[in-house]
């Protein structure tokens, strides 16, 4: 059993003053992974606890398939929920801990001892069920809370950065293993986390949030080629995109990036961008490519190199801005040295500067055989 | 549609009323007990007392005769009453910095790492243990004029006998002695609780700076105290106006009215002369004192006291 | 950073004078409650030891009875304190309704009325209900208590919001968060508050003396007061016995609650 949540122009504010969320219109699939990702303060946290019902709805409508649940109280909702500091209960042990909801629920006793065991073995809590909290691991918390959220059966599970007081090595393990419980268990699964990475790896849609509004939503790989504005280029994506002001230079067709690159555009680029008075473009780092025969050189000079061992990184100073680039394999490139690259004016991204939103996608955006042109979405 | 949207909009401000009532009567569910409490014992008794203090009463406290302020123009002009009054300032101020610094040096002492420390603090605290009455007994013994501890020591000196319970120039200083003691184990336990809350890397910083030992006293630790010498300074002047045990063991207000605290007065007012009307204008009087009092500490101290 | 050895010296002889001098008369009572009246008159240190004086204490004075009244009544103003306090914390910690915030500052502000100054009607209240003599009448004036709800309220707060937050996903109710939570969390600082209301209540004096006009209630701290104005003043040994079980009680309390009490108090006094 499974429920999708709608949201109709949801906004939140503090004493009729500070708003936290401005005209929230969102509908969450059943089934789905949904993953709400913002900085700090973007009011990803806030959203998600009203739909748990910890927080009230100012205005707007909020369903839970077709009932409206505003003024529901949390308990029916139907929901569960695993908390950034996991909110066990320091007192009881491990079993008590899973249970306790049961319990209030009235759920019969030889159903509660079935699925406790059931769910203590597959998120592997079977030894630790007579431990308290504090005799465990950081991990073995999560589980116990993840495993309570489990247990209740409930068809939508909010998390709210469930990873982020884990290790990198843990974090790792457990984002694998919280996909595949909620895939089991058919979950609608509502993801509250600032950090993009865990977005981009676990989201069947993503939704990224800044300051109250929704900046864009769609699958992982749709943001990351095709963001609908600056804020979602330098959000998601690891380097972030790389990004520059363009003065545009008619006579000779190239656009001039941060006053130092200077980039060959076609005829049809230029034209279609010729409304557009400040032009910035976005390039992924992956796109700054070793230097090829009979493709077009550029010469930047390297202010930095990482190298990784499977894959070196190189940051360049273009203007006022710090290009990366990623490049596959071990490159031995020195500090100060002006290397060539290849940069393509198919791989630019452009994004009107005064409004932020995107003009224009590269090329990895379209599909085989499209012809480019402009493509705006909102 | 948008009829159907206003309508919605009316359910959910219905529900928000619904859900703040039901909070409310919630939140003074838990709260009731106290109430009651609280106006049964204090805020009933509070308006009584002030009620009581215009009357004159029969002997059992029945307010028979409406005399306006005649019971506070009688405490002014009373002798007797102007002498509690004295003694009772006297009192606070012979006990409340005594008690204080006492209790203070003897924290700093129990404070330093020692082996066996532990012993000291448990024998400093002891007196917090001890009730009223029993403390007074063990007092009383050592006031003996004839074989009390306290004489036989000024004897081995060669100094002659204090009749310290009824020598009218003695009996205040002897209550005051008998109470600060009594304060001591209290006073010592939050002072002492004070001193181990002060973070540690203050005094490491110190010694790098090569800070001595009383510099490190008064430059770290009465200031990071302050928020607690601030409270027991609060407690202690309180609980000085509230003495009444010693004196009903020990001296029952005497010699000649010195030990008459007002507490004790009042008590003896109402519940040996049955004076219902003018104890209650004396209890009034004691209410204002320590209102005023609390108030002024805590305008004042505000101010001075470093909060951490 | 270790102490050198003069200063050492130094320090533990302060003290040793000091704990002496403080101790002092707890013990002298102690000793002279197991000598003979004829030593203790005669000025001699203890010849002989002897349980004469307890004994006399128990065959002449309803010693006994005292000290079953005094358990009664602290232990159930120790229980109704307990409630009521946690009660009220909860509320203005875990709930959020209108008026919240001044019913707190009232009751806080009851801390600044003395009990003193209102005995009074207090008297009259409970001789009016036919309560002077009882266990109520000695208990009930004392349950509701600012400063055990003040001391609650902070360690409260301290319980991290989301544990409510997630029973209430649960589905638990306040009630039961409160007393299937709560008081488990907080078990230290109750207790902490428990021996406290214990001692204060064991130690009380005014209430007793008035609230009481026979043995049949009557506490042991106004037993000891008989005692004191009704024994020939020669009867010392008799006298510190009666002292010596008094106190007994609330020392052994006091040893082994003085860390918690301490901790609890301070947090009370300063945060």
């Amino acid at each position: 059993m499974t429920e999708k949540i709608t949201m109709n122009n949801i906004v939140k504010r503090y004493d009729k003053e500070v708003t936290v969320l401005d005209d929230i219109d969102l509908t969450i699939n059943e089934g789905e992974f949904f993953v709400m990702v913002g900085p700090s303060g973007s009011g990803k946290s806030t959203l998600l606890r009203m739909i748990a019902g910890l927080e009230d709805i100012t205005d707007g409508v909020m369903k839970i398939d077709d009932n409206v649940i505003n003024h529901l109280p949390p308990k029916k909702r139907n929901l569960s929920m695993v908390f950034q500091s996991y909110a066990l209960y320091p007192h009881m042990t491990v079993r008590d801990n899973i249970l306790f909801g049961l319990k209030a629920r009235k759920v019969n006793k030889e159903e509660q001892q079935k699925r406790l065991h059931e769910t203590a073995e597959m998120i592997g809590l079977s030894d630790y069920l007579d431990r308290k909290p504090r005799q465990l691991s950081g991990g073995q918390r999560q589980r116990v809370a993840l495993a309570r959220a489990i247990v209740s059966q409930a068809p939508i599970c909010l998390m709210d950065e469930p990873l982020s007081n884990l290790d990198a090595k843990l974090r790792a393990n457990m984002r694998i293993e919280i996909r595949r419980l909620q895939r089991q268990f058919g979950l609608t699964m509502v993801y509250v986390t600032h950090d993009q990475v865990e977005a981009m790896t676990m989201g069947d849609r993503i939704m990224v949030l800044d300051s109250g509004k929704i900046q864009q939503v769609g699958r992982p790989i749709d943001l990351y080629n095709e963001p609908a504005n600056l804020f979602v280029a330098s959000f998601i994506g690891s380097p972030k995109m790389n990004i520059g002001t363009v003065q545009k230079d008619i006579g000779s067709k190239k656009f001039i990036i941060e006053g130092e690159l200077a980039v060959d555009v076609p005829d049809r680029v230029i034209e279609s961008l010729k409304d557009i008075p400040n032009i910035t473009v976005g390039i992924r780092a992956e796109h700054i490519t070793p230097p090829e025969e009979g493709k077009e050189i550029h010469t930047l000079e390297v202010m930095n190199v990482e190298n990784l061992g499977n894959e070196t990184s190189i940051a360049f100073d273009v203007g006022k801005e710090i290009w990366t680039a990623k490049w596959p394999g071990q490159w031995d490139i020195k500090v100060g040295e002006a290397l060539p690259v290849n940069i393509s004016h198919e791989d630019f991204a452009y994004f009107d500067s005064d409004t932020t939103q995107l003009i224009r996608s590269s090329r990895s955006a379209l599909k085989e055989g499209d012809e480019i042109d402009a493509v705006q979405q909102k | 549609m948008q009829s159907s949207r206003s309508e919605l909009q009316d359910v959910f401000m219905k529900q928000k009323r619904k859900t703040r009532r039901k909070n409310f009567i919630k939140g003074i569910m838990f709260l009731l007990p106290s109430i009651i409490l609280f106006s049964l014992f204090l805020f009933y008794p509070m308006i009584k007392t002030l009620y009581l203090s215009f009357f004159l009463t029969d002997m059992a406290g029945t307010p028979t005769v409406f005399v306006g302020l005649d019971n506070y123009i009688q405490l002014y002009t009373s002798d007797i009453f102007r002498k509690s009054f004295i003694s009772t300032f006297l009192f606070v101020l012979y006990i409340v910095p005594t008690s204080i610094i006492i209790a203070l040096f003897l924290a700093v002492l129990a404070n330093e790492k020692l082996k066996g420390v532990g012993l000291f603090r448990t024998m400093y605290s002891s007196t917090m243990g001890i009730s009223v009455a029993a403390g007074s007994i063990f007092w009383m013994y050592l006031f003996n004029p004839s074989m009390g501890l306290l004489n036989e020591a000024l004897g081995v000196i060669g100094i002659d006998s204090i009749g310290w319970l009824t020598d009218p120039d003695w009996a205040l200083i002897a209550i005051s002695l008998t109470t600060i003691w009594m304060n001591i184990g209290f006073t010592f336990l939050i002072l002492l609780g004070g001193l181990q809350s002060i973070d540690q890397s203050l005094y490491e910083n110190a010694n790098i700076e090569g800070a001595g030992y009383f510099r490190k006293l008064f430059q770290i630790t009465v200031p990071m105290l302050s928020p607690t010498l601030f409270f027991v300074l609060v407690v202690t002047i309180i609980n000085a106006f509230q003495t009444f045990g010693q004196i009903d063991i020990l001296t029952k207000g005497g010699p000649q009215y010195e030990t008459n605290l007002i507490v004790y007065s009042i008590y003896r007012e109402a519940f040996v002369n049955r004076q219902f009307g003018p104890a209650s204008a004396q209890a009034v009087v004691l209410f204002v004192i320590i209102l005023i009092m609390t108030v002024v500490q805590f305008k004042f101290a505000e101010r001075k006291v470093h909060y951490q | 950073m270790s102490i050198p050895l003069p200063q050492k010296i130094i320090l533990y002889v302060l003290l040793i004078v000091t704990s002496l001098m403080v101790f002092l008369p707890t013990a002298l009572a102690f000793i002279m409650s197991f000598m003979t009246n004829q030593d203790i008159l005669a000025g001699n240190l203890p010849q002989s030891f002897t349980l004469d004086n307890y004994k006399y204490v128990f065959e002449n004075f309803p010693m006994l009875q005292y000290l079953i009244n005094s358990f009664v009544v602290s232990i159930v103003i120790m229980i109704g304190q307990l409630l009521l306090s946690s009660l009220a914390a909860y509320a203005f910690v875990f709930l959020e309704f209108k008026g919240r915030d001044i019913i707190f500052y009232i009751f806080i502000a009851t801390m600044m009325i003395p009990f003193e100054a209102s005995v009074i009607p207090n008297f009259q209240t409970i001789r009016d209900l036919g309560w002077l003599d009882t266990y109520q009448g000695l208990t009930f004036p004392f349950f509701a208590m600012a400063f055990g709800t003040f001391l609650l309220r902070q360690n409260f707060k301290m319980i991290p919001k989301e544990l409510r937050e997630a029973s209430l996903i649960e589905g638990i109710g306040d009630f039961k968060f409160y007393l299937t939570v709560v008081l488990p969390v907080a078990k230290t600082s109750l207790i902490t508050l428990g021996v406290y209301g214990f001692l204060t209540s064991w130690n009380m004096y005014l209430w007793p003396l008035l609230a009481t006009t026979n043995d049949k209630v009557r506490t042991v701290q106004i037993g000891l007061k008989q005692m004191s104005s009704q024994e020939q003043l020669n009867q010392w040994g008799v006298l510190m016995a009666g002292s010596v079980i008094v106190v007994i009680p609330t020392l052994l309390l006091l040893f082994f609650g003085q860390k918690h009490l301490q901790k609890g108090l301070t947090d009370g006094a300063v945060k």
